[in-house]
């Protein structure tokens, strides 16, 4: 058990190895108990112009329960944390934001919603947060998440696609159920009102599914190519350079209007001075902290994740290195235990997603 | 005065450190056979990569010698004691979960020419290790 933004949680269950773990996800099916997330709901006549100034993202042309992974910024175009945002409606939406970001994220969303409920459009239609408390959240990912869950419903979950939600009745329970999550994998994240957390737990928990741990988790993650937060990205980092300008919606980076618009659209238009890369690393693994070097032995950056792949028998690492330098196949060196170590930048995710699309 | 001959005194010394290293240190030879100990390899986790020094390389003791990477972390390796490089284990660069299935004997990872043996009296006992992680 390690201590993780205020929770007791574990590394990995019982005596299963995080290797284990890894591979069980990849070739079957692994839950994990993400509890410890914030899930919001946000509702209001204006909820959707409020979530595209808290936003860069384009949800007034999303479709009803429709996800998209966003950002939350701050004036300086920085990364406050990374969210997935879910559309019920214009006026209802479903976000999930990080738990280490809790105590940021909750006096941003009190301090914006103010000033927009004061606002002019605000007065007009007025917007709520409300924190669901003591929520539960269980990721259920893996190859075989799909047949698993299908098993317990009569809801057809081929119709069921990637980035999108539904509410699906588990037998007798009506269940907040989004397609999609943090391993690369097919998956579901089933959200549970607290008084039914630990009897939906237990039928989505029977053979094959396994309790997957927070090491597994990263290695996953990191393997799909997928930020964490705190390691690969903070407030000093803007979406640009984090490889996320993806995120930004695509008349949104002309017309801006949204908190950090002008840094973003500055960057865009220049170019970010850094960029988040994917990096092969051989020998040694390269972790956090580890600085990258050019073949001349000028800095160019640093590791933010790290780890040998489990699934790739590579090390895999992300990390940050000046511009000119991002482009896959550049050769750099990468320094491990004061020796350097050649690296070739490659690119993410490093392994193949396996969504389901229909 | 010493009871018996030379010969039956113990040749095999283990001694450990807080860090989780083990010399086996052979009295004839005065070498010592470096390893991690089996509660290092199961903490650890699935070991994928060990980096070990170079032969005839001197180090003092608790200088870093190497390192043990899992997937979950990478763990320094210390010179138990002082002393130079005589071989290290070739065996563990193909096959790094040799340190899992047998971290005290298959796994074991360097030997050292001890430069000074006394150095050992400042070792832990095996009962003494093992309270640095037993309650």
């Amino acid at each position: 058990m390690v201590p993780f933004a205020g929770y007791s949680m574990p590394l990995s269950y019982g005596d299963v190895g995080q290797v284990a773990s890894h591979n069980h996800v990849r070739k079957s099916v692994g839950i994990f108990d993400v509890g410890h997330m914030v899930q919001s709901n946000f509702r209001g006549k204006t909820a959707v112009n409020f979530l595209e100034w808290l936003t860069p993202s384009s949800l007034s042309s999303l479709k009803p329960y429709a996800s998209t992974l966003s950002v939350l910024l701050n004036e300086k175009g920085g990364i406050i944390d990374d969210t997935i945002v879910t559309k019920h409606a214009s006026d209802a939406f479903y976000v999930v934001t990080n738990a280490g970001r809790r105590e940021r994220d909750l006096a941003w969303f009190k301090e914006k919603l103010a000033e927009w409920n004061a606002s002019e459009t605000g007065k007009n239609g007025p917007v709520e947060h409300e924190v669901l408390e003591n929520w539960g959240l269980l990721a259920l990912q893996g190859p075989e998440a799909a047949s698993y869950l299908q098993g317990l419903t009569s809801f057809d979950l081929s119709q069921l696609t990637f980035g999108n939600s539904a509410f699906v009745p588990i037998e007798g329970f009506n269940l907040h159920v989004a397609r999609g999550g943090y391993t690369g994998e097919d998956g579901f994240e089933i959200s549970i009102p607290p008084s039914q957390t630990l009897e939906v737990a237990r039928l989505l928990t029977k053979s094959p599914v396994q309790l997957i741990g927070l090491g597994a988790r990263d290695s996953l993650r990191l393997e799909a190519g997928m930020c964490l937060y705190g390691n690969d990205m903070d407030e000093t980092t803007t979406p640009v350079e984090a490889g996320l300008s993806w995120v930004i919606g695509k008349e949104r980076k002309e017309a801006g209007g949204f908190i950090g618009a002008e840094a973003v659209q500055q960057q865009l238009k220049d170019g970010p001075s850094r960029r988040r890369i994917g990096l092969v690393v051989e020998g040694a693994p390269a972790r956090q902290g580890a600085k990258i070097f050019s073949p001349n032995k000028d800095e160019l950056g640093i590791v933010t994740s790290g780890i040998p792949s489990p699934t790739l028998g590579k090390n895999i690492a992300m990390g940050y290195v000046k511009s000119g330098w991002h482009k896959k196949g550049t050769e750099v060196q990468v320094e491990v235990r004061k020796q350097l170590r050649k690296g070739v930048l490659t690119p993410m995710p490093f392994i193949k997603p396996n969504y389901w699309r229909g | 005065m010493r009871a018996g001959p030379l010969h039956i005194r113990a040749l095999h010394i283990k001694k450990y450190t807080e860090e989780h290293e083990l010399v086996n240190f052979d009295d004839a030879t005065g070498v010592g056979i470096v390893s991690i100990t089996d509660h290092a390899q199961s903490v650890l986790g699935d070991v994928v990569f060990v980096e070990l020094p170079t032969v005839g390389t001197t180090f003092n003791q608790g200088d870093q010698i190497g390192a043990v990477e899992s997937v979950k972390a990478a763990s320094d390796i210390y010179a138990p004691v002082s002393g130079t490089i005589e071989a290290i284990n070739e065996n563990l660069s193909g096959e790094p979960g040799l340190l899992n299935k047998s971290a005290e004997d298959k796994g074991w990872l360097c030997k050292i020419k001890l430069s000074d043996p006394a150095e050992l009296d400042k070792l832990l006992t095996w009962e003494d290790y093992k309270k640095t992680y037993v309650e």
